[in-house]
């Protein structure tokens, strides 16, 4: 069942398009990732969804319906500020957001935030702030969770810890919209939807979008000017430790310019660079 | 010629921002910093520079350093080609050299059609490229560039590592720090920090292979040192005993970090 629906959504600002004809679902029990740079307008889509911010045109419907601000009981949101207050204690300020929904507050054991129970927000680490966050975001069940950058910050492990408790609860059924700027999550989620500029750039698995994709990787003794040449040529040329990968251009190519003391070897393409050569 | 931090701790009050932490930036390598937020990555550039006074240890750099600030150092109200003749005035450099250079850095940017545009006009991708730009004109051994590619797109941080690495190329020693570990992966060495300390250090494959114990690729968690990566399940196993149903893999940075991490974790 798709359980949140964007179709052909745009949202226009003065003059400036930050939603350009978006269309994608996200089905219950589904992680789908919204990926791209800072203001590529992934804020406004979660945002449109959210009911917050009415569509110049287009639809984002939650359930079947259009996304209303009345909808919220149905939506568990964190937003990249987080949302919570640094002067209040963890328990208080899951108190506080259970109270507004009229839910009994969750247990922080099960949680495994215990430990900083009466710690102020402001006190404790970034990566155990956002676990906190996403409790308060679940406390009333929702059906539907949006997650504006919940990793941004944090270091690797708490990333993990992030991911786990996020992909848990997908399991439980619950649709997950995430939107990220670390290419290297997108394997996190069952499909993404790359945005650039407002508009879908492409979508799919991981797997679906990198394919058969090849890339260039150049190791040893590079000829002088080699860099330059292969950028002239049309490559786009990627540092890899003290060697180079090459997208847009064939071995051939990138053996010619590499020059005879490197060691020229096509391996299949990262996500990266399966994004980048699809872009230029 | 490689210069750096040997031993470096800075406290501000009563906080250790930095711990007893060393960086070797040698000439035509780049060393990468990678951490999350309040890893101590600004503190280790502001030393580096000589911006943050160190309470102990050595600090060693060339006479000319460049350094981008985490905020891109680009003024808003100035235009690009303003911006870049402002930082070739503040070092002096012979109008004449400091026109050609401008023209040529503009070039390998592809800033050229942007050369009369606003600072504050410009797209996150052109401002960070323009702020790399602006700290390596004065031609500097040392470039110290803090969190250059956060928050953009994967094609302008492709072309900003493509113009980083040809900043090394020149034979200059480069300094990045990240909170993309994949891009850690990319560098000449890495260090990982974690709360103002070194987790890890070295070239990459240093680092892979110094790893305590082995990382398994499982379909069920394995308890606290398990974590889920995509489908699967990584668990480190601290005497390399296998987990049930753990397959054997070769670890990336990231699983290298993360162990770092945890291991770190169980002292506490």
């Amino acid at each position: 069942m798709t359980v949140i629906e964007a179709h052909h959504l745009t949202r226009h600002f003065d003059g400036l398009t930050a939603v350009d004809g978006l269309s994608f679902g996200v089905g219950a029990g589904e992680i789908v990732g919204l990926l791209g740079a800072n203001g590529a307008g992934k804020t406004t889509t979660m945002r449109m969804l959210l009911g917050l911010l009415a569509p110049s045109s287009g639809t984002a419907n939650l359930l079947g319906e259009p996304a209303l601000r009345a909808d919220r009981r149905l939506m568990g949101y964190v937003p990249q500020g987080l949302g919570l207050y640094r002067d209040l204690t963890v328990s208080e300020n899951l108190r506080f957001v259970a109270g507004a929904f009229g839910v009994d507050p969750p247990s922080l054991e099960t949680a495994g935030l215990g430990h900083v129970a009466n710690r102020r927000i402001g006190e404790i680490p970034l990566g155990t702030r956002r676990q906190v966050a996403f409790v308060a975001a679940r406390c009333h069940n929702p059906p539907v969770l949006i997650l504006d950058e919940p990793t941004s910050g944090v270091g690797p492990l708490g990333r993990a810890r992030l991911w786990e408790t996020i992909h848990r609860t997908a399991e439980s059924g619950t649709a997950i919209l995430v939107s990220t700027h670390y290419m290297e999550e997108a394997g996190e989620c069952e499909r993404v939807v790359v945005m650039a500029a407002g508009r879908e750039v492409v979508s799919g698995s991981v797997s679906e979008i990198v394919g058969g994709a090849l890339s260039v990787a150049i190791t040893g003794e590079v000829a002088e000017g080699a860099f330059e040449r292969l950028r002239d040529e049309g490559g786009t040329v990627l540092v890899d430790g003290r060697g180079w990968r090459v997208v847009g251009l064939d071995a051939a190519a990138v053996s010619d310019a590499a020059g005879p003391g490197a060691t020229v070897l096509v391996v299949p393409a990262s996500f990266e660079e399966t994004f980048v050569s699809l872009s230029t | 010629m490689s210069w750096g931090l040997e031993s470096v701790s800075v406290v501000f009050g009563d906080t250790i921002a930095l711990e007893e932490v060393s960086l070797q930036a040698r000439a035509g390598d780049i060393a990468v910093v990678v951490g999350g937020d309040g890893a101590g990555k600004t503190t280790l550039c502001r030393a580096l520079v000589g911006l943050d006074e160190v309470a102990s240890g050595a600090v060693s750099r060339p006479p000319r350093t460049g350094f981008q600030p985490e905020t891109s150092g680009v003024w808003g109200d100035l235009t690009v080609a303003e911006n870049l003749q402002f930082v070739a005035g503040a070092y002096d450099i012979d109008p004449g050299r400091a026109g050609r250079r401008i023209t040529e850095l503009l070039e390998v940017t592809q800033l050229v059609d942007a050369r009369d545009r606003l600072g504050r006009e410009l797209s996150g991708g052109m401002r960070q490229k323009l702020g790399v730009t602006m700290a390596v004109l004065s031609d500097p051994d040392l470039l110290v560039l803090d969190e250059p590619t956060t928050g953009l797109d994967p094609v302008s941080r492709v072309e900003l590592w493509s113009f980083i690495a040809l900043a090394a190329r020149e034979g200059r020693a480069v300094v990045v720090t990240t909170a993309y570990v994949d891009e850690a992966a990319r560098a000449s060495t890495v260090l990982a920090l974690d709360e103002g300390s070194v987790l890890a250090e070295g070239t990459v494959a240093a680092v892979v292979e110094a790893m305590p114990g082995r990382v398994y690729q499982s379909l069920v968690a394995g308890g606290v040192n398990s974590w889920r990566r995509g489908e699967s399940w990584r668990v480190w196993s601290p005497d390399g005993s296998v987990p049930l149903g753990g397959i054997a893999t070769v670890p990336d940075l990231s699983d290298v970090v993360t162990v770092a991490a945890l291991a770190r974790e169980a002292t506490r």
